[in-house]
This record gives structure tokens, sequence and C-alpha cells, in this order.
């Protein structure tokens, strides 16, 4: 068989995308037994894989429901957390904005974090590459990264059910969100930010409803963009 | 969660659902390609790191499992995952480095 381009920036997708099931994999199974653990039935589990598809929003919800949040903070806060995917859609879009309007509904769906870093990467490195062939290869990047989310989530709802509570999963959670933060303290600007969090977090907890949340994310995220600012400036005096 | 209906179960799931996609469409299906204020980007970079430590500091400070006492289990665990996580940049590593840690300790405190 002869592959067309279309074929085989497809299968380049597919190959791109395979390495991130070691990454999916365990954090779609900790929110299928996080989900039913928390009493959660296993349609409403699934529901959350298939319509959010975005692991931290939906392990942000997911602890704030267990804290009976009102229904408004559990929104606000786990949509901030996906705040970032409007600066992936704009990023993405002058490689794939000229798609037809079908694709780009799709290709939006499929937009999270590990289908948007390889794209970008690969766009960036071989910028000749036709609008055609990198449809194509994002529609193969996600070809592995969805469905392994969906089944992920499912064995560990199914599996969920059977653990016995010796081994301390509410404690999954925050470990979870550690292990996502630590990462991305590449910068002094996310170092501030973090801690700022941090700080506010321990200031404003006396604030009802979960919303020191909210205000905590807020003064984080401006401490964040100020430190970037001025580390910017600083820098550009130097050079 | 005792505290919501299974039909507002499912408008949390709803609205999360839509809220997260049009984010995602929002400049690849409706806005096109446009340039966002360098200020709008600076402030988008740090949503996670401004969220997510909020929300762990008082599941490390005051686990609600210990009635909402500090406990070694716990706060080394916490420390353990973020020490792995920023020494190996690698989230799976410091899950499992933190886990290992809570088990380890809270078996040798009894």
């Amino acid at each position: 068989m002869r592959l067309t381009p279309s074929n085989s920036a497809y299968l380049s997708g597919i190959i791109g995308g395979l390495p991130f099931l070691l990454v999916l994999l365990p954090f779609g199974l900790l929110f299928g037994v996080l989900g039913t653990e928390a009493g959660l039935p296993v349609s409403q589990v699934m529901g959350f894989s298939f319509l959010v598809i975005a692991g931290s929003a939906q392990f942000t919800a997911l602890q704030l429901m267990t804290e009976n949040a009102p229904v408004l903070v559990v929104l606000a806060s786990a949509l901030a957390v996906n705040l970032r995917m409007a600066m992936y859609s704009a990023s993405i879009t002058p490689h794939l904005g000229a798609a037809p309007l079908w694709q780009r509904a799709m290709l939006s769906y499929m937009l999270v974090d590990q289908t948007y870093a390889m794209a970008m990467q690969t766009y960036e490195a071989q910028p000749e590459r036709s609008l055609r062939w990198k449809v194509a290869y994002f529609f193969g990047l996600a070809t592995p990264i969805c469905p392994l989310w969906y089944g992920a989530t499912y064995a560990g709802a199914v599996l969920g059910a059977t653990i016995p509570p010796e081994f301390a999963l509410d404690f999954a959670v925050p470990i979870t969100f550690l292990a996502l933060v630590a990462p991305a303290l590449r910068t002094l600007a996310h170092i501030a930010a973090a801690m700022t969090s941090v700080v506010m977090a321990v200031v404003l907890n006396w604030i009802p409803y979960n919303l020191w949340l909210i205000l905590a994310g807020i003064a984080a995220m401006m401490v964040g963009a100020e430190v970037e600012r001025r580390m910017t400036r600083a820098r550009d005096k130097l050079s | 969660m005792s505290g919501y209906s299974e039909s507002t179960v499912w408008l949390i799931i709803a609205a999360l659902g839509c809220g997260t996609y049009l984010v995602r469409l929002s400049f690849l299906g409706i806005l096109g390609n446009r340039d966002l204020p360098e200020w709008v980007l600076r402030h988008l970079r740090y949503t996670p790191v401004a969220i997510l430590p909020a929300l762990i500091t008082p599941l490390v400070l005051w686990p609600q499992a210990t009635g909402g006492t500090l406990d070694a289990p716990r706060l080394s665990a916490a420390l353990v995952a973020l020490g792995v996580g920023i020494w190996r940049k690698n989230a799976i590593a410091a899950v499992f480095a933190g886990m290992a840690t809570l088990y380890a300790v809270g078996y040798f405190l009894g």
C-alpha cells in the first residue's frame, strides 16, 4: 500500500502521541478511582472524562465537590485551571486556522495539554508542512490520547469500588496536584505565583464558600505576571 | 458528596464541559488568527500555578481524614512529591514517590 501524504501525517501523529500513554494511563485510572470513591456513579465519572477531557480541571472539580463547595465556585475554579487553553487555542491558530469549520470544531475538542505540546513542537520544527498535513497529524496525535483517557478512567472507576479505605487515597489528590505543579515551577515568576497562591490560601481561608480559592488564584496570577514583566524589563536593560 | 443531587452533578459536568470546550474553541473556531494582548497572555501563563497550590495548601495543612490536624505521613508525602517533581520534572515519578512516602511513614508511625 502506498501512503498518501495525509495518511503518513496521520501515522506520524499516532506515533508521536503514543509516549503520552505512560502519563495518561495512571492519571486517568486515578481520576476513575477517586471519582467512584467520592461517591459518583460510573456514568458521571465517565461524563467528566468525555465532556471535560482535562485532567487538572476534573481533579479540581472533584475535590471541591467532596468539600460541598457551591456549584458556581466549583465551575469557576475548574474553568480557571483551564483558561490556559485559550492560550493554546490562540497559538495554534496560525497553523490550523485555515481548516474548514467542522474540522476546527473537532480539533478544538481534542486540544489537550499533550496534543497541543506535541503539535506545536512538530509544526515549529517543520514549518513547510501543508495545512492538510498539519490537520492529519493532529488527528493522529489525538487517536491514541483521547480514547486512552476514557479507557483509563473507566478502568479506574470499575476498580475504585474494590479498593479498601486503608490506602489513604484521600491524599492522592493533593499528591497529584503537587506532581503536576512541581515540574511547572521553571522560572522565578512561576515560583512567585505558586508561593503567593499558598500564602493567600492560608490568609484568606476564613472566607466562606471556597471563595478564598478564586481570590488566591487571582492574586497569584497577578503576582506571576508582574514578576515576569519586571524580569523581562531587567533583562532588556542588561542586553 | 452528599450536598448535590444527581442532576446537579450532571449540571456541573455539562457546564464545565461546555465552558472548557468554548475556551478551546475560542481562537481556533471563533476569534481566528489574531494576537492576544501581551498582558493577557502574561496572566494566562500563570493560571495553573496560581490555582492549584491554593487548592492543595489546606489539604496538606488540615487534612479532613485526620479531623483537620497536621500529620507527619501526609506532610512528608507532600514535601517528597514536591521535591521529586521539581528535581525530576516528572509528574508520574512525583506521584509514586509521594504515595510511597505516605505509606512508609504511616507504617513506621503505626
